[in-house]
């Protein structure tokens, strides 16, 4: 590790001027970033821990779930209140790494972070949230746009996302071996409108709609309705533990169990 | 007793002071005025160095000093060796290229050292690195052993131009030929036997110590065999005499055998605190360990068995690529050889086995004992070999086993070994017995309803333990001999110090030690202390590998303490009034024959120190004894372990539903010990293979250097072990010790391959069985197969 500046805002409006800073990084949970800088990956001059800022909490009202940024994937697992909005939601937020990176990193790091194999944009995407910064809302539709980049301007802080109750929905995560992270996650969220379907892991800009599923789905959410349509493997991942072939298949098989499992 | 001797499930007495954070490993070492070493490691698989420039690696703050490899050479301090010598079929000895601990002219492996930096603090060191300026010419790689031995392939060590090592036999090539010509089925099998990174939980680490006033040096460091590394560090590399060399192996957080070896880090760290003044401290961070740890495995084998058509085994035939790395590691040279073939033959009688090794230079990290060390390799060959033989000939593959079992002892195999004791059989039937096997077929179906395929696979293994004769070994081109040594120290009011040159880094030695002594001598397991891992403390010691501590290293302790039981005799006689033929020793206390006169093990002591009843001209005062043991053979730990499993064909998924251990450990000292000893064992087995797997890409970057890509088996991936045990006690110790540390890691892999290649249906898949590789493998699954 690099020496830096370690900086505990209290306030947003602290937290927003330190973070304008050139070399300056965001911490959240840190549960990318402190790894990153250990290896000497990561070099920032500043350090704004976000911490002490309290942009945690889940409130559910009016067929919404808002989640503080700052608020722990232990928290939203645990939640008996989501549990009962979106159990998909809190089951998705109990799967992401170990139980010390869930009592430490935060949804609102891992959206912001957007590592093409993190579970909580999959979720964001396929329900239609909308993330909430010290300046704007975004709709997650336009919020991801590519591996670890997103629509956040230098400096720019998420708050709060917020997520549509859908009437059914279901998160199936298909592990790599070694990092446990999601080789092929998918999120399948059902709303009286349409079906909305998410991929994380497997593409190669990121975390994807699958919109032949979504289409199929919406006229008829059933294992049947998908299984005679195809994940074309251009444009998905391929490393050691996954080929594109694999991770086309893959996204098939999670997606009908995510279906099967919907509730 | 009191339920603290042999055969007692006794609490380990170590796990206090680890559990409450109390150990005392190298890193917690911190000597007054230490420096902090890092090293400068090639980025480059093979590329020749133009120059070094340090200039402004020295300006940076804090630097106390840099050297590369012409300040050892200037210093006249040699390269690490290679400590087994192996010489080719045609008479040839093998061709070591030579190993700077610090690169001279040219790096061969990405990791490769090429200058420390010694600075006030480790960070200062990092950062001074970052200013070295080397001059690379970049060389071609070589990284397949297939590429290696190609005509025209980059030489890696001038010393052999076609990157082979050896190309080493065993066995009788014509016989076996003969053995072909008569069968009525041939097997065919290729096999690879994938790459292993050890990852021991604790890195190495070593922290060097020159004082001035006595010119003597002392290392702290990570090492399953700290007297075997002051042997190197002084009689090769050149450190110092032995009298004036100290090494300490502390409390070291797991071994697995990548600790046996002696490493460019620490001789650098003891070599350089005399250069700096300074004590030298270096810890490996975990990408260091995954680079430059010696490697386990990486052999790639052609076998063939040759059968009679009633299924009876005729003849083996192997050839094996092994693939060495960029040098030779310390013990390196003996483990696809030695330690390897004369395994082959494995719990069966075959008349005539003949294999050929292949020992290959290759641009990647060097390759040693890695946890069963060869034997696993042998085993996972003819374990694979017979099954398959098995379903070639319709047989089952228990009864096609049992037909073909050694059934009388001792049994001189065609390959080196003489089994001295086992019943095979024995093991099978408890193993049958505890599986369910007759039900099977109806699992199997019960999986198949779920869409599930179910697969059960054996592995019969044999392995070679308690090494082992020193004669023999030397015979075999072995640089020591591998007796070992223990000393019984018994203080004046009873309590009893145990010297061993055995060394414990997670093995329980502390409690197992103390279980024989407490049984022996009859005292309270708590008077016992173990003492090891200290040259200064214990004159001499071979170390702990190859499942030896229990066979050797007690054996060692009993002879001493039957030395130390003859002397008390003695003082016993003495203060009875008696005859030493007429005193007996039992529950701690000795006494008079035929009499009520006893006294007691620690007032025995007591005398023993004061000696006034007895005169000190005919006997000598004191109670202490030392003692070496030599093996008179290797022992032959043996069992059956049966793998069940399904397979998701959806998503290549493996889950362990069954495992099924039944081992032959001879006589057992502390069945928890044993039993925790076989868990790890088929953890680390079931990691090679489902998970695990060293994989560089063309050019010789380790693409698995982090856990992010190297798959450790973690709780989740293991079922829970039915464990169980056969008794044949060992002929060839006082103990009736066979050894328990590697059998599970042995047994293990060709249990799973079996079962996966039993419920696909085919032999087409190679060890880790990921799930990519296993959802591959079920596409070519025949759907007769795929749906029964």
């Amino acid at each position: 590790m690099y020496p830096f500046n370690y900086h505990r805002p209290s306030s947003l409006a602290d937290a927003v001027k330190l973070a304008g800073g050139d070399e300056a990084k965001i911490m959240a949970g840190g549960m990318t970033l402190l790894p990153t800088m250990k290896q000497r990956l990561a070099a920032p001059s500043d350090l704004v821990d976000l911490n002490a800022l309290g942009l945690s909490g889940i409130a559910v009202a009016g067929g919404k779930v808002t989640i503080g940024a700052m608020t722990r994937h232990a928290d939203v697992a645990g939640s008996a209140e989501l549990k009962k909005a979106i159990p998909a939601l809190a089951e998705m937020a109990g799967m992401i790494g170990d139980p010390m990176v869930r009592h430490r990193g935060t949804i609102g790091g891992s959206v912001a972070n957007d590592d093409p194999a993190a579970d909580y944009p999959s979720a964001c995407l396929a329900l239609g949230a909308t993330i909430v910064t010290n300046t704007r809302e975004i709709a997650a539709d336009d919020f991801f746009v590519g591996l670890f980049e997103t629509a956040l301007q230098p400096g720019e802080i998420i708050t709060k996302i917020i997520f549509p109750v859908p009437d059914k929905a279901n998160y199936q995560k298909f592990r790599n071996p070694a990092s446990r992270y999601a080789i092929v996650g998918v999120f399948v969220a059902k709303f009286a409108a349409g079906v909305r379907v998410a991929v994380t892991g497997a593409g190669s800009g990121g975390v994807f709609r699958q919109f032949d599923f979504e289409e199929a789905l919406s006229k008829d959410f059933s294992v049947k309705a998908i299984e005679g349509i195809k994940q074309s493997a251009d444009g998905l991942n391929s490393d050691i533990h996954a080929d594109a072939d694999y991770r086309a298949h893959l996204i098939g098989v999670m997606a009908r169990r995510a279906v099967e499992a919907a509730k | 007793m009191s339920g603290t001797g042999i055969g007692a499930r006794v609490l380990r007495k170590e796990d206090f002071r680890f559990i409450t954070g109390k150990g005392q490993y190298t890193d917690d070492v911190n000597r007054y005025g230490q420096a902090h070493a890092v090293f400068l490691r090639s980025p480059h698989a093979h590329a020749e160095i133009r120059s070094i420039k340090l200039d402004a690696a020295r300006a940076m703050p804090g630097v106390v000093d840099i050297f590369t490899g012409d300040d050892l050479a200037a210093d006249k301090i040699g390269g690490l060796i290679c400590g087994w010598m192996i010489h080719s079929k045609d008479g040839s000895p093998m061709k070591a290229g030579a190993h700077p601990a610090l690169a001279q002219g040219k790096v061969r492996y990405v990791g490769d050292h090429v200058a420390v930096v010694i600075a006030e603090t480790q960070a200062q060191a990092r950062d001074a690195i970052e200013k070295i300026e080397v001059d690379y010419k970049v060389l071609s790689p070589v990284v397949a052993m297939a590429d290696a031995v190609k005509k025209g392939a980059p030489v890696i060590h001038d010393v052999a131009s076609d990157n082979t090592v050896y190309n080493w036999s065993l066995g009788d090539e014509a016989g076996t030929q003969a053995a072909f010509a008569k069968a009525a089925h041939v097997t065919k099998l290729d096999i690879v036997n994938n790459r292993l990174v050890p990852n021991p939980m604790e890195p190495r680490a070593a922290v060097g110590d020159y004082d001035s006033g006595t010119g003597g040096f002392t290392l702290y460091t990570t090492s399953q065999n700290p007297h075997v590394a002051r042997l190197v560090l002084s009689a090769f590399i050149g450190i110092a005499p032995e009298h004036k060399l100290r090494v300490i192996a502390p409390d070291v957080g797991g071994g697995f055998g990548s600790k046996i070896f002696i490493y460019a880090e620490e001789t650098v760290c003891v070599w350089a605190a005399k250069k700096v003044g300074r004590p030298v401290k270096w810890v490996a961070d975990r990408t260091e360990a995954f680079l430059s740890d010696a490697h386990g495995r990486d052999h790639v084998t052609h076998a063939e068995m040759a059968l009679d058509a009633s299924g009876k085994i005729l003849g083996l035939r192997v050839k094996t690529q092994a693939n060495l790395g960029a040098y030779l590691s310390t013990f390196s040279s003996c483990v696809p050889t030695y330690l390897y073939a004369p395994l082959l033959s494995g719990q069966y009688d075959i008349p005539a086995i003949y294999v050929e090794v292949d020992g290959i230079y290759t641009n990647t990290a060097p390759v040693d004992a890695y946890r069963g060390a060869g034997r696993p390799e042998a085993t996972f060959v003819i374990e694979r070999m017979v099954e398959v033989a098995a379903r070639e000939l319709k047989q089952d593959p228990a009864a096609f086993r049992r037909k073909n079992f050694v059934r009388s002892f001792p049994h001189q195999t065609p390959v080196i070994m003489c089994y001295d004791a086992g019943d095979y059989d024995a093991a099978m039937t408890k193993a049958l017995e505890m599986s369910d096997y007759k039900n099977i077929g109806a699992r199997k179906a019960a999986s198949a309803k779920k869409g599930l395929l179910r697969g059960i696979g054996f592995s019969a293994y044999i392995e070679a333990c308690g090494i082992a004769p020193s004669a023999a070994v030397g015979s075999l081109g072995a640089g020591v001999g591998l007796w070992e040594s223990a000393e019984v120290r018994v203080n004046p009011v009873g309590t009893v110090e145990i010297l061993t040159g055995s060394h414990s880094h997670g093995q329980g030695h502390e409690t197992t030690f103390a279980q024989l002594v407490s049984e022996r001598l009859g005292i309270p397991i708590d008077n016992v202390a173990i003492v090891h891992g200290d040259t200064d403390k214990v004159q001499m010691g071979m170390g702990t590998y190859g499942s030896r501590s229990g066979a050797v290293g007690m054996s060692a302790i009993s002879k001493a303490l039957d030395k130390i039981e003859a002397k008390a005799k003695k003082v016993a006689g003495f203060v009875l009034e008696a005859s030493p033929d007429d005193i007996e020793f039992k529950d701690g206390k000795f006494s008079v024959r035929g009499t009520d006169k006893e006294i007691d093990f620690g007032s025995v002591a007591l005398q023993a120190y004061i000696a006034h009843k007895f005169n000190g001209q005919e006997l000598e005062p004191g109670l202490k004894e030392s003692a070496f043991w030599d093996p008179t053979n290797f022992t032959f730990p043996a069992g059956v372990h049966i793998c069940e499993l399904e397979i998701d064909p959806a998503t290549g998924v493996t889950r362990i539903d069954r495992w099924t251990a039944v081992d032959d450990f001879g006589n057992v000292i502390n069945p928890m010990i044993v039993e925790g000893q076989v868990h790890g064992g088929i953890a680390q087995g079931v990691g090679q293979a489902l998970l695990e797997g060293a994989v560089y890409d063309a050019s010789g970057q380790l693409v698995t250097a982090s856990y992010m890509d190297y798959s450790m088996p973690r709780a989740g991936d293991l079922p829970s072990y039915d464990v169980g045990m056969t008794q044949t006690a060992c002929p060839s110790n006082p103990l009736g010790i066979k050894g328990c540390g590697e059998a599970g890691a042995i047994a293990a892999p060709p249990a799973v391959m079996n079962a996966i290649t039993d419920a696909i249906g085919h032999e087409g898949i190679a060890m880790p069985a990921t799930p990519l590789a296993v959802w591959r493998a079920v596409q070519k699954t025949a759907p007769r197969a795929a749906a029964e």
